[in-house]
């Protein structure tokens, strides 16, 4: 089965990305601050597998059958970058959950004005 | 021992002995004994240099590589020679003025002063000796750093105001101007070393030669060309053996000596003379010889006036290596001289007059020079030395630098002529208030402190240690005048690379 | 054993992190994390030394030839950076215990040693692999260690700052990470010598490979905290345990540089990145305002923790200043500020750490009259405060002498005063605390004020003696950095 990916995948990555970062600036409370790294960060994911992407080819597992296998080091190399944001969604969210004990709040603007304006 | 030994026991040895007296915070007998040692140590150092100097060597020591081809290294020639005598010889009699002045005075952080004061005069001895511009800066940043403690030394809002006044334009000045003004001049020429005759001939466009003077005069704020002289006066409020020997001879020498040091072995008066890149400079200092005059005569604090009087006396200097010739370059060395033994002991009757009698303001001090003969007896002479009339000292310098400006520009003899008349203006009013003026009749304040200082013991003693000083510099200031063929035999090195 | 020194630096900081989260005895995990820092000193000492003596070293992990595998690559820039890290860390770790006891709970010491032990694990990984993408992994281990490391100090204010750090630091990561894909996209390589080969040529100047250049250069630039991307921090800097902050602000930024040096000089060359992406168009500015930003809202800061924090941004504007300078002068003054830099701030901060203990603020009301408590203590404040103005005899001259010959080189006068000027507002910020400490009485209510803990003091005054040696002795610092610089612009 032949999917002609053209720029499509493209186009969601760059979405993505934007939508992801404008969480990230815009929004006041602390998960969706998370939320939107997650967003960019999938979206960087996206890219890389979608550049690994050979036209006829497989995922790269030997096959008799096969004509053609992707890159299988954009896959790998994103494994380790889903691990990494794994690794930062626990540290902010067990941030996020420490700053909700010790100020009462996860909104940025509130937490601000508690800390005298920093 | 060996001339290298010497250098480094010279500059060390004050450096080291600020550390050491430290240890003695709790025994002030022996800390100033011990200073007092270590000053005539490091004096007899430097004299025993003296006579390879004066035999044409050059003693030369290179103490480590600081950057890739830039060396921390001292090498003796005649102006450091003579700086470095001047400084650690008057550093044994400050020494003693210092001691009676601390204690007569009921000072504290005795120790912190004179720890700072050892340092100073251990970075002063090494700018005398730099060999090359990179030692030299080094060492005036060390200077100025010192002495800062000792300006802001009362620790009162004004002395902290005017150590800030003092640290600031020293360092902004030297960080501005001086420290790029090196870095170009290695940049053109790949050396910073001096040598006789200079390093920039040929090495500099034209054009750039007025901008790289500047930058290396005003980068040399403690030779306070005006408009970087504010903070000279504001130093004054440091007690009176810093004012002494720092103010009048130390701190404000090295200023001059880079700017004679620059002229004579960095551009070279030859270059200078060739380009007319120091003719704005004729000016700039004539200027500030007369307006500090001015001020000077409208001061009725003896510091402040003396301060003033030592801004137009240090652009004397600057003038003379304006001219860029030799008489005027022999001027500028000869000044160095004379200038410190003449005003050190200006301020050591002016700190003598306000430990004994607790007087600042010159118009208290009528009929004072009956009460304290000496003390006003050695302000005269050393007027005398600053006005620049015989038998003392000052008439040498004065006399090569209107020869000097005779040959480079002969409107400005007008400018030295006029300013000797003002320092007459503001020095001789002292003298005649002190001797001619009545004595007031005894307040009951002045009483009371009297009755105070009775009853601190060895009063008496100390204050022997405030009066023997300006005697022995006032005396100094006769000497030179009698033995300046010495000095000239020791200088006329300088001149001939400059002929 | 010594051809495997390029692994053992990075694998023995990560086995002891592991060891020291199974130990968990607080004692023993000091012990364990200060042996290790001294063994990866010497091991980059000798590293430094072997690549000086007999060129770069290109070691295959797992023996995988390059460009399949990764690999490790030094050259003189890597090993001295190496050797600043993990010297920093080997007087900072064991200095760090008495001021740790006071300031983490002592059922987090552990976890605090592994963090720490992590933090020097990413920091040296990255300086020492010679793949993009590895940089971005080691630069994730270096970062979300430290925001653990940051969140542990004693104020609520450390988890928000932590927080910020967080979200900014993985914008940056993450940026790295698109710019190292794009280049992966255009060249198919991930190994920086090979893609520096890939790209010359028709590639160079393709839309990719700006676009490129311009993520990694923004990445890193968060790492950095070049103006305007700062904003993490002073408050970082400011909240986090006093020890951290000492070993991040000496070291973290300076890796992150590093990078940056990397990317631009080796990675896409000097002709690609200043030839015809004009980049020193866009630093040069940046790195200015920084000087200036950075040390005038230093002088208002009452807490000097982040006074000094403020002031490490108006460095940073220096080593940028360096490289946009574009010649070996400049970029050699970069290279020996980030060193320089390093061991004065680390030593001031450590300075601070000893203050915070005993004081138990780094306000600068709590420090009237500390210099007769204190006085060595407050003696390393000044020494370190004449090495940020950078008077000569102290590094920081050392540092301010190549950028402004660099700059007079160029001709740019204008720059060489602003360096200049900029190091004068150092003045007003560092002399407002020697004047408190000195010129001010203490306050008399004030509970009795002992000398830092000897544990303390020789760590602070080696730091703070490094700064007086290597600001006469230059040899390992000017001389080595030279020579990189030399290299990296490409002269033979």
């Amino acid at each position: 089965m032949n999917i002609d990916v053209g720029l499509f995948n493209y186009w969601v990555v760059v979405i993505l990305m934007v939508a992801g970062l404008y969480t990230v600036i815009s929004k006041g409370h602390l998960i969706k601050k998370i939320i939107g790294l997650n967003i960019f960060q999938v979206s960087v994911f996206m890219m890389y597998i979608t550049m690994g992407k050979v036209e006829d080819g497989t995922a790269p597992i030997f096959s008799e059958t096969a004509v053609a296998y992707s890159n299988p080091l954009n896959s790998v190399l994103i494994l380790t970058a889903i691990v990494v944001g794994v690794a930062t969604t626990a540290v902010g969210l067990a941030l996020a959950v420490r700053i909700h004990e010790a100020y009462g709040t996860l909104d940025e603007s509130e937490i601000i004005e508690m800390d005298g304006g920093e | 021992m060996s001339a290298t030994v010497l250098i480094v026991l010279s500059m060390f040895m004050p450096l080291v002995a600020g550390l050491v007296l430290r240890a003695f915070d709790k025994e002030p007998n022996i800390r100033d004994g011990f200073s007092l040692l270590v000053a005539v140590g490091t004096f007899a150092c430097v004299c025993s240099l003296t006579p390879m100097v004066m035999a044409g060597e050059r003693p030369a020591f290179q103490l480590l590589e600081m950057l890739p081809g830039l060396s921390l290294a001292f090498e003796i020639e005649p102006l450091g020679m003579l700086f470095a005598l001047i400084a650690s010889g008057l550093w044994i009699i400050t020494t003693v003025y210092a001691i009676g002045y601390m204690r007569g005075h009921h000072e504290s952080n005795q120790t912190r002063f004179f720890t700072c004061f050892a340092v100073a005069i251990g970075a002063a001895v090494g700018a005398a000796f730099s060999a090359n511009l990179l030692t030299l800066f080094t060492c005036y940043e060390l200077l100025s750093v010192s002495t800062f403690p000792l300006v802001a030394h009362h620790q009162s809002a004004e002395s902290r105001k005017a150590g800030r006044i003092y640290l600031g334009i020293l360092l902004t000045s030297s960080v501005l101007f001086f420290l790029p003004a090196i870095v170009w001049t290695w940049h053109l020429t790949g050396t910073t070393d001096f040598v006789a005759g200079g390093i920039l001939m040929g090495k500099i466009p034209d054009a750039a030669v007025p901008l790289l003077l500047a930058l290396f005069i005003f980068g040399a704020g403690k030779a306070a060309v005006m408009p970087l002289h504010r903070w000279l006066p504001a130093a004054m409020v440091a007690p009176t053996p810093v004012s002494a020997l720092l103010h009048a001879v130390a701190v404000v020498k090295v200023g001059v000596f880079t700017v004679v040091k620059v002229v004579t072995y960095t551009f070279g008066t030859k270059l200078l003379t060739d380009t007319g890149g120091s003719v704005w400079l004729m000016y700039v200092a004539s200027f500030t010889i007369l307006a500090s005059s001015v001020i000077a005569l409208g001061k009725d604090n003896l510091k402040a006036r003396l301060a003033y009087s030592t801004i137009s006396q240090l652009s004397y200097i600057v003038l003379g290596a304006a001219f860029a010739n030799e008489l005027g370059i022999m001027g500028a060395g000869f000044h160095i001289a004379m200038h410190a033994m003449g005003k050190i002991t200006l301020f050591f009757a002016a700190g003598a007059l306000i430990v004994l009698v607790h007087k600042t303001e010159i118009s208290d001090m009528a009929g004072i020079g009956r009460k304290m003969p000496w003390t006003m007896g050695a302000f005269f002479v050393g007027s005398l030395c600053i006005i620049g009339i015989p038998p003392t000292g000052g008439s040498w310098s004065k006399w090569y630098l209107l020869m000097s400006a005779a040959d480079a520009n002969v409107w400005l003899m007008g400018v030295l002529l006029i300013s000797s008349l003002f320092s007459i203006g503001y020095l001789m009013p002292v003298v005649t208030t002190a001797f001619f003026k009545p004595l007031p009749p005894e307040s009951d304040h002045d009483h009371h402190d009297d009755h105070h200082h009775e009853g601190s013991g060895n009063v008496e003693y100390d204050h022997i240690l405030c009066v023997i000083p300006p005697v022995l510099t006032a005396a100094g200031c006769v000497l030179l005048f009698l033995f300046s063929d010495q000095l000239y035999a020791l200088l006329e090195p300088v001149m001939a690379a400059n002929r | 054993m010594i051809d495997h020194f390029p692994a053992i630096q990075v694998a023995l900081p990560m086995i002891a992190a592991a060891v020291v989260v199974i130990v968990r005895n607080p004692l023993v995990s000091h012990l364990i994390a200060t042996g290790v820092a001294w063994i990866s000193a010497v091991i980059a000492w000798t590293l430094l030394q072997s690549v000086l003596a007999s060129g770069p070293i290109s070691y295959q992990l797992g023996g995988w030839a390059p460009p399949t595998g990764i690999e490790y690559y030094i050259d003189p820039l890597n090993a001295f950076v190496l050797f600043l890290v993990s010297g920093i860390a080997a007087v900072v770790f064991p200095f760090a215990g008495a001021s740790v006891a006071a300031e983490v709970d002592e059922n987090k010491h552990h976890l605090f040693y592994a963090c720490l032990l992590l933090c020097l694990t990413g920091m040296l990984g990255i300086t020492i692999t010679g793949d993009a993408f590895n940089i971005f992994v080691f630069l994730e281990i270096t970062s979300l260690s430290s925001y653990a490391l940051i969140a542990m100090g004693r104020d609520r204010r450390a988890l928000s700052a932590s927080f910020n750090y967080l979200v900014l630091g993985t914008l940056g990561g993450t940026a790295i990470l698109i710019g190292v894909g794009l280049l992966l996209m255009q060249t198919g390589t991930l190994n920086i010598a090979d893609l520096h080969m890939r790209l010359e040529g028709a590639h160079a100047a393709s839309k990719t490979v700006l676009v490129a250049l311009a993520f990694l250069t923004v990445g890193s630039s968060l790492k950095i905290a070049l103006f305007p991307l700062h904003a993490w921090l002073p408050n970082a800097y400011a909240h986090a345990p006093s020890a951290v902050t000492a070993l991040i602000a000496a070291t973290s930024t300076k890796v992150s540089l590093y990078v940056l040096m990397r990317f631009i000089f080796t990675l896409f060359g000097t002709a690609v990145v200043f030839d015809v992406f004009q980049l020193q168009r866009v630093l040069l500015p940046l790195a200015v305002i920084g000087m200036f930003v950075g040390s005038l809202v230093a002088i208002y800061q009452t807490n000097i923790k982040r006074m000094l924090a403020y002031s490490s941004l108006a460095q940073i504007g220096y080593m940028v200043l360096g490289i946009s300078l574009v010649n070996e002068s400049g970029l050699a003054g970069s290279i020996v500020h980030m060193f320089n830099h390093a061991v004065i701030k680390g030593g001031l901060f450590m300075v601070m750490a000893a203050v915070v203990l005993r004081t138990g603020s780094a306000d600068l009301s709590a420090m009237r009259g500390l210099a007769k408590r204190m006085p060595l203590t407050y003696l390393g404040f000044v020494i370190g405060g004449l090495g940020l103005i950078g008077v000569p005899l102290t590094a920081g001259f050392i540092s301010k002498w190549y950028l402004v010959l660099g700059a007079i080189q160029n001709g740019m006068w204008l720059i060489v005063a602003m360096i200049l000027l900029s190091s004068l507002l150092a003045v007003i910020y560092v002399w407002r605390v020697v004047e408190v400490g000195f010129f001010e009485e203490p306050d008399p209510e004030a509970p009795e004020i002992k000398e830092a803990p000897l544990s303390m003091l020789i760590p602070t005054w080696i730091m703070l003696g490094a700064s007086l040696f290597f600001g006469v002795m230059t040899d390992t610092t000017a001389g080595v950095a030279l020579e990189a610089a030399r290299q990296l612009m490409g002269a033979p």
